[in-house]
């Protein structure tokens, strides 16, 4: 229980730092959401001045903060200027969609990348293992953007996918199943463009603990007295290995979500992505705010799951973590 | 009557990083008798270990068998499909690794990996499972069965262990089971229990095994049979009182009087030197021709340098591997 | 007046406890006694055999009297100086004179040095003779303990398990200690290296005029080589004495029991010794 409590606490402690940073470096990046109306010659100077006095940017940092803070409590976030609307309300229906892309990429790819890596490490040296690494290294050195570009040409070519969006027009028309086939259908690229991705990080990962572990004597010992090869692979194999794999679940799920405001972006998925662009050029300050602390607060989920599977699996971690 | 198991012949070879062959085995063949404890004595380089792993073609990648056969229960061993072979592991022979607290899986519960084994070999429901696991570690653990079952490898002492893995080997009443120096990290009184629960297992079951050691002392106490391993070779093999009180090579008498004994020390023969066999044992890379033992042997004659001696018999059912005892040209 | 030198213990141990905290599931904290109530002492230049199963407390001992663990209570002395009253700095002077051999050569001796250079590293922490000197002295020290010069340059994955020990051993005497403690140092080895080690230590003892503290489970090996034996059971010391009598008539149970389950044997091996 302690060991839960202390991992909260650190995460709570680092919402706090991350949002305090993020409310620093957008207060310092030079202009504010009212410099484009002040380049138009029909609004006046008293107006805007007047305008930035309504949304209290003239006041002082430290109690911009408190107010925010003050908000967040309320459930509000603060305010978008540019979408008029309470902040949160905002987020939280782009976030939906974000997190229905990422989760399903995170799934889906692990899926890929466990039987891909154990295989890989159990033949090593042979062909498969070959295989795989040349495939590998070649998605590692692909950047995500020109992957994500890729895809939409094969999508525009090809007339497969819809080329961007989420539902077609006439959604609200359609049943139950169709509808779910429609977002499958809008999901499939930006979702493959995720999980080529981080496939290539994944796999050698899986392989390298996999591969550490076949050389375990417990491994050698359970041949020995039969247990066939395939359980010995998935269950005894992959139970050893699991500790760094965990942890890099954990990981995993951060460096998707910063991948997918790129693959948002490009396949016009209205996900979280293309709303904090806009608000970033558009200097929408607290919408910034509140999206890079929902993607922080995302990431430390992902790390804080991570954290209970490894106690889970681990049994040796549960005795350390009760004898202190 | 057929032995049980019938080795003739095996030859052995790793390739190590550095490249060339190391000949680890040459030429081994014995066999062991249904119910009979055959003892395997050798140091480090002997051989022990390779024997244990090779019988059941568990070797490393770079190792491989280059000659001989297995013969157990009517097939050839090391010609066997895999299936096949999965099924002999553990079913029908047993075996028990050297280093009990590697050799447990550290992040699966002691009875989960006994019932692993008994699941591979019969299907059986979970109930069924677990109520066959509880008996096959109630033979070993009498007072506290299913606490040990519950329990993780990290929670239990090196004498439990061992004691899981010796269920592991045996949950499935195989006919046979190979030890390798199970009782190395083991301290004098657990050892003991250790040996006594081979007695008890081959009292019920009527195993067969195949004790892999260093320490003659340990042999006196259980073997039938004793093969000495030296350098890769077969270098004596007989009954066991008779190789161990009367032994015939040179090599098996040097070993023998060089350990210090509880009734040297009660003699007076406290703090004098004790015999040893000069040198080390050959790198197995460059052997040169002749009898492997040849350099450190105290009775080497001219014949040993040119040729390998062949086995011959020198008493009832002991044979050895030395010119002393004839087959010099 | 020499004579009364020769008569003081080289070692004395006073009452030593050792006792570490534990945490349970609950989150209490209970206390595990390694050491209860320990004394004893060694004469100099004669070899003490600590016997017992495992968890009886015997490396914890070690540790104390190498000033690695400091012990919850008791006094240790070493040529009539309380040790474990010191200041880590005069400590420091004393630490070269008590030296440790390990069980494992294999975990002891830094893989990735050469053995010459593990030889001489203790010269170069004492700071006391120039590079060449060093390489002279650790020369002379391997050729001492039978490794010969030509492979000082090697590594110790390319020598056996007992050559392994010797390394351990030469570099053990690299600081001229008077005692040495052998934790289980003979444990590890096959039967005809573990004689050549034992031989090894006899001579060194004679020649160098050495005390050991042999920690062992092994009542045969203790016989041999200890002219006292003392024995632990769960942290307390059950019976001390010369080591012939303790293996001939032992006194406590405990005592007793180890010795029957050493010689269990039906068939004693070994060609009958001449007597």
């Amino acid at each position: 229980m302690r060991y839960f409590l202390r991992r909260l606490g650190h995460a709570t402690l680092l919402l706090f730092g991350v949002s305090v940073l993020t409310f620093l470096f957008s207060a310092l990046a030079p202009g504010s959401y009212f410099d484009e109306m002040q380049l138009n010659p029909q609004i006046s100077r008293e107006s805007v001045a007047a305008l930035r006095a309504e949304y209290q940017l003239d006041r002082p940092l430290p109690v911009r903060y408190a107010r925010w803070v003050n908000s967040l409590l309320h459930g509000e976030m603060g305010f978008s200027f540019a979408y008029n609307a309470p902040v949160a309300t905002l987020l939280w229906a782009r976030a939906k969609n974000t997190l229905l892309l990422t989760v399903i990429a995170t799934l889906l790819a692990w899926a890929i990348a466990l039987p891909l890596g154990i295989w890989s490490a159990a033949s090593a040296r042979r062909w498969p293992d070959r295989a795989v690494s040349g495939l590998t290294a070649a998605l590692l050195i692909l950047p995500d953007l020109v992957l994500a570009l890729g895809l939409l040409i094969l999508a525009v070519r090809s007339g497969w996918f819809p080329t961007g969006g989420m539902v077609s027009l006439g959604f609200e028309k359609l049943s139950l199943l169709q509808k779910f086939r429609d977002v499958a259908a809008h999901m499939a690229l930006p979702v493959a463009a995720l999980v080529l991705s981080s496939l290539p990080v994944l796999v050698r990962h899986v392989r390298s603990a996999i591969a550490e572990v076949l050389g375990a004597p417990f491994l050698r010992a359970a041949e020995g007295h039969g247990i066939p090869r395939r359980r010995l692979l998935y269950r005894y194999a992959l139970r050893a290995a699991a500790n760094p794999l965990i942890s890099l679940f954990g990981f995993s799920v951060g460096a998707l979500l910063s991948g997918s405001l790129v693959v948002e972006v490009v396949m016009s998925w209205p996900g979280m992505g293309p709303l904090l662009l806009e608000a970033i050029l558009a200097r929408d300050v607290y919408v910034v705010i509140g999206g890079v602390l929902l993607s922080t607060f995302f990431l430390v989920g992902g790390n804080f799951l991570a954290d209970l599977l490894l106690y889970w699996a681990d049994p040796r971690i549960r005795a350390e973590a009760t004898s202190r | 009557m057929k032995p049980l198991l019938e080795v003739q012949s095996l030859h052995v070879a790793y390739r190590p990083a550095a490249g060339g062959e190391c000949p680890a085995l040459a030429d081994v063949s014995f066999e062991v008798r249904a119910g009979e404890t055959l003892g395997v004595l050798g140091e480090s380089g002997s051989g022990k270990s390779t024997l244990a792993v090779a019988l059941l073609r568990l070797l490393p990648a770079n190792g491989r068998v280059s000659g001989g056969a297995v013969q157990f229960e009517g097939q050839d061993l090391l010609k066997t499909g895999r299936r096949e072979l999965e099924k002999i592991r553990g079913g029908r022979i047993g075996l028990m690794f050297q280093d009990p607290s590697m050799a447990l899986h550290p992040a699966i519960r002691a009875g989960q990996q006994v019932s692993g084994v008994i699941g591979a070999h019969h299907s059986m429901d979970r109930a069924a499972l677990r109520k066959k696991t509880l008996e096959v570690l109630a033979r070993l653990f009498p007072k506290d069965a299913e606490r040990i079952a519950d329990s993780y490898p990290h929670q239990l002492s090196g004498g439990q262990r061992q004691r899981v893995l010796l269920a592991q080997a045996t949950a499935c009443d195989p006919a046979l089971l190979i030890a390798d120096e199970p009782t190395a990290s083991l301290d004098a009184s657990t050892q003991q229990e250790i040996l006594g629960l081979f007695g008890t297992l081959k009292a019920h079951i009527g195993l067969a095994l195949i004790f892999i050691t260093h320490k003659p002392e340990v042999l006196a106490q259980i073997a039938d049979r004793v093969l000495v391993l030296y350098a890769g070779r077969v270098a004596e093999v007989g009954p066991a009182a008779s190789v161990l009180s009367a032994p015939r090579h040179p090599y098996t008498k040097a070993l023998l009087q060089c350990a210090p004994s509880q009734a040297g020390a009660q003699l007076a023969f406290r703090k004098s030197k004790l015999p040893v066999i000069a040198g080390e044992p050959p790198n197995l890379m460059r052997l040169l021709h002749g009898c492997r033992f040849e350099p450190r042997c105290a009775e080497r004659m001219d014949v040993c340098n040119a040729s390998e001696p062949a086995q011959i018999v020198a008493g009832e059912g002991h044979a050895v591997s030395c010119f002393k005892y004839g087959g010099g040209s | 007046m020499s004579a009364k030198a020769e008569n003081q213990p080289l070692l004395r141990v006073e009452n030593i406890e050792k006792r570490y905290v534990r945490g349970s599931l609950q989150g209490s904290q209970g206390e595990v006694a390694a050491l209860c109530g320990v004394s004893f002492s060694v004469s100099p230049r004669t070899t003490l055999a600590i016997v017992g199963e495992s968890g009886s407390g015997k490396s914890t001992l070690a540790l104390c009297i190498a000033c690695l663990e400091p012990p919850s209570s008791g006094k240790i002395w070493f040529e009539r100086r309380d040790i474990t009253s010191l200041e880590e700095r005069e400590l420091r002077m004393i630490r070269p004179q008590i030296q440790l051999v390990f069980q494992d050569p294999a975990n002891s001796l830094n893989p990735r040095w050469s053995v010459l250079e593990i030889v001489s590293e203790p010269f170069i922490l004492q700071r006391r003779c120039d590079r060449r000197e060093r390489q002279e002295r650790a020369l002379a020290l391997l050729e001492r303990v039978g490794i010969p010069g030509e492979k000082a340059h090697q590594r110790p994955d390319e020598f056996s398990g007992g050559q392994r020990q010797r390394i351990a051993i030469a570099r053990a005497l690299a600081l001229d200690p008077k005692l040495l403690i052998l934790d289980e140092a003979l444990s590890a080895l096959d039967c005809s290296v573990q004689a050549q080690i034992i031989n090894l230590l006899l001579e060194l003892q004679s020649s160098l005029a050495l005390t050991y503290l042999l920690i062992t489970h092994d009542v045969a090996v203790a016989g041999h080589l200890a002219d006292q034996i003392a024995v632990l059971n769960g942290g307390r010391l059950v019976e001390i004495g010369e080591a012939g009598t303790v293996l001939r008539a032992p006194k406590h149970a405990v005592t007793q029991q180890l010795m029957a389950a050493a010689t269990g044997s039906k068939t004693s091996p070994g060609v009958a010794l001449e007597v």
